[in-house]
């Protein structure tokens, strides 16, 4: 059996890809990605830990994270699409209409 | 039981006259609105007499409650009217006086504009003055005090186009409110020690208290603080200055107002308060040395002044001076008197006036006048009568009073009376150097050049006058007046002739009642309470030390003094007119300060309104409302903006700084929770 620890590390190395990319990346479609693999890396921590404790609180938790994560796609990758049809572009520095 | 003689409605009805006129007179024609105003003035004169017929019949004083007011506690301030002989003496001169220059103002006002706007103000006074003189308390009194200084605002500037009439009338107010917070600290003062203000209240707990010989207390800190109120109203040094800017007001106005009755509201009052001062000598003597300080100061300034106006003004402030002294020496009734016979004289001189520069088409500059003898006799005679009453000759009204107060005055200090008397040498001087300047002579100026003269001034209306050109007699309706107050000016005084000249003395005895009645002994070293001064005695000789000889005598020598008046005005302005000039030229720097009226308005332009001014400029419009204020207003409001410049840059619109934030917080709130996690 592999230890809780490994898990861990690696939700901790998934989660800071995704804030990483989060952060630097400029095609609004890899903003996206990065923010599943967010979601991800903490639902990998949910179910490390359910396992750990033998409680099911935390599968729980996860398929209520991945029914919102899928709503959320819906819902953004339309809006980016809505974005594209009308800037033409995916660089989020150039969607910068509410800047001052 | 007394009948009830429904006293509110004397002052009621020139409210009416007034509420009609100044509500439906401007679509009202001249004719409609004079027989408004004269018909609700002279109702109240006619309702004024009906009360003096049934005076005997009922009992001294007479009091009418007409609604309750205001009632707190155990004080109460009712509308309530108050008779007795000096109310009465005061209901008549007002009414009647009031209504003949009613009657003048018809004549003189025909062609201005605000016709019904003058009458609806005129009847308005009138309301205010019967309040005033009616009241049975001294709420109610301030109230008609008030009143009466309003309608003396409105009508001051009643030509308010014309700023020197606007600025009088802000003047007058202005300088009475000064007098009036000493009359309200007063009656705050009589609240609190007597509980109310109800002139039968007040009076009976004063009579139980002993005179304030020794020493200064509440009631000589009441009698001075009524007195700073009565200086206000009746333009006693050091407030008279308000009063010849007040002659920036219509003639009439000046007549009844500033002359007859208005003026007079100061002497009236210390004379209903007279139970307070003869118990407060500290105050008495100052009321009597204000007033003959002022008597003598504005007769000085008057003999220099050529405003025909103006000589009026300072002569009505010196004569008011008189009225002043007869009360301050505990001659109330000598002071009411002379109020009386003031009434009918001074209010003949400013109709005269105003039928003169009428006349002349708004001319009052005396040098411009001149030999206006033949051309309007009427006016000429009627002023020569008040002039001679004014001067203090017998058999005219004037003598009579002032020569009872200069007696009187006497008797309490040779002081006053010197000084009293050589004031009446220089009434007698300026009234006749106006009578000169005017009537005498050859005339100086030209009826055409006064036209545009009076055009240029906006005064006394240029356009109309039809038949200008000449000089002209006023018409009837302004002449009947004068003659009716010339015959009250020549008999006026009979009603007070001294026993020691075989008269009666009547006046006196009318007014015993009021002023003797509670008197205590004044002149007794006041040691003995109020209770034990016979009343009896009091009532029947008020000149007790002295026989009818010396008082003869002082009669004589009051007598030659206005006749060296008229001697001297004679010899000066018809025998050697240029002699003045050279007189003026020899006292050079006297002269100037005379002119000038002793720079008291320089003086208190440079003492208080200055101070006043740069202060409320610099402390609190500059330093206060500028500098604390809208400073901190617009400091918040700059505060605000310049915090909100410096976190605005938080929201760029930039995605990926947003992204930066939200990332940044979240590794705060999870370095906070390791943080707290760890501890």
């Amino acid at each position: 059996m592999v230890p809780l620890p490994y898990y861990l590390v690696l939700s901790g190395i998934l989660f800071a890809c995704g804030v990483t990319g989060f952060l630097i990346k400029r095609n609004i479609i890899t903003i996206f990605m990065s923010i599943e693999l967010m979601l991800n890396g903490v639902n990998l921590s949910f179910v490390a830990f359910a396992a750990h404790w033998h409680a099911l609180s935390g599968q729980v938790f996860v398929f209520f994270v991945m029914v919102v994560a899928a709503a959320e796609a819906a819902v953004g990758l339309a809006i980016i699409i809505a974005v594209y049809r009308t800037r033409e572009t995916l660089n989020v520095d150039q969607v910068n209409l509410l800047k001052l | 039981m007394t009948p009830n003689l429904q006293l509110w409605v004397i002052p009621v009805l020139p409210l009416i006259g007034a509420a009609i006129n100044g509500l439906l007179g401007r679509r009202s024609s001249h004719q409609a609105v004079s027989l408004v105003a004269l018909a609700f003035c002279g109702g109240a004169f006619a309702w004024a007499l009906y009360v003096a017929s049934r005076f005997s019949s009922f009992t001294i004083p007479h009091s009418e409650f007409l609604a309750p007011w205001i009632r707190i506690g155990g004080f109460s301030a009712d509308f309530a009217f108050y008779l007795d002989p000096l109310s009465l003496v005061m209901l008549l001169v007002v009414t009647g006086v009031g209504f003949l220059i009613h009657i003048y103002s018809v004549g003189y006002m025909w062609e201005e504009g605000g016709y019904y706007r003058f009458f609806s103000y005129l009847n308005l006074f009138m309301f205010f003055m019967l309040t005033l003189v009616l009241a049975n308390n001294y709420l109610l009194m301030f109230i008609g005090w008030e009143g009466v200084g309003l309608a003396s605002y409105l009508l001051i500037g009643f030509w308010f186009t014309k700023d020197s009439a606007a600025s009088a009338g802000k003047k007058a107010f202005i300088v009475n409110r000064i007098g009036d917070f000493g009359f309200l600290i007063g009656l705050f003062l009589l609240i609190k020690h007597f509980g109310s203000l109800n002139f039968d209240h007040v009076f009976a707990a004063v009579a139980q208290l002993n005179a304030e010989t020794a020493g200064a207390g509440l009631l000589t800190a009441i009698g001075l603080l009524l007195m700073v109120g009565a200086a206000g109203k009746s333009a006693q040094f050091p407030l008279y200055v308000w009063l010849p800017d007040a002659m920036e007001g219509p003639t009439p106005v000046s007549a009844l107002i500033h002359a007859a009755t208005m003026v007079t509201a100061g002497v009236y009052m210390v004379a209903r308060s007279h139970v307070i001062y003869e118990r407060a000598p500290e105050a008495l003597a100052v009321v009597a040395i204000v007033g003959v300080l002022t008597a003598l100061f504005a007769a000085t300034i008057g003999v220099a002044q050529t405003d025909i106006k103006k000589v009026l003004a300072y002569s009505t402030i010196s004569q008011l001076g008189y009225m002043f002294l007869g009360c301050g020496v505990a001659a109330f009734s000598a002071g009411i008197f002379h109020l009386m016979t003031h009434a009918f004289f001074k209010g003949l001189l400013f109709l005269a006036a105003g039928s003169v520069i009428h006349a002349l088409g708004g001319e009052q500059d005396m040098r411009r006048m001149g030999g206006l003898r033949q051309h309007i006799p009427w006016t000429f005679w009627t002023m020569t009568i008040a002039t001679l009453a004014i001067a203090g000759i017998p058999p005219f009204a004037g003598f009579f009073s002032k020569d009872e107060i200069l007696w009187r005055a006497y008797q309490a200090s040779w002081v006053y009376w010197l000084i009293g008397v050589f004031t009446a040498f220089l009434t007698s001087f300026y009234m006749f150097r106006l009578l000169f300047l005017t009537f005498f002579g050859e005339y100086r100026g030209s009826a055409g050049a006064g036209l545009e003269y009076s055009a240029d001034r906006g005064s006394h209306g240029a356009p109309g006058h039809g038949d200008h050109g000449h000089i002209h007699e006023s018409p009837t309706v302004m002449l009947l007046p004068l003659v009716v107050l010339a015959i009250l000016s020549v008999v006026g005084g009979w009603v007070g002739i001294p026993e020691s000249l075989g008269g009666g003395n009547h006046f006196d005895k009318f007014l015993a009642p009021v002023f003797h009645a509670t008197t205590p002994a004044v002149n007794a070293g006041g040691a003995a309470p109020a209770e034990q001064a016979p009343p009896e005695k009091q009532t029947q000789g008020p000149e007790p030390q002295t026989g009818p000889g010396t008082e003869l005598m002082f009669t004589g020598i009051s007598v030659a003094a206005a006749a060296l008046g008229l001697l001297l005005a004679w010899l000066l302005y018809l025998r050697n007119p240029e002699l003045p000039q050279k007189i003026a030229d020899a006292l050079d720097g006297f002269y100037e300060a005379v002119l000038n009226k002793y720079y008291v308005d320089e003086l208190y332009a440079a003492l208080f309104v200055k101070p006043l001014v740069d202060g409320s400029a610099r402390i609190l419009w500059q330093g206060m409302d500028q500098g604390v204020i809208d400073r901190t207003i617009n400091d918040s409001a700059d505060g605000a903006r310049h915090l909100s410049d410096s976190v605005r840059h938080m929201q760029s619109g930039n995605l990926r700084s947003y992204a930066g934030w939200v990332a940044a917080g979240g590794a705060v709130v999870i370095a906070y929770m390791v943080w707290v996690g760890t501890r």
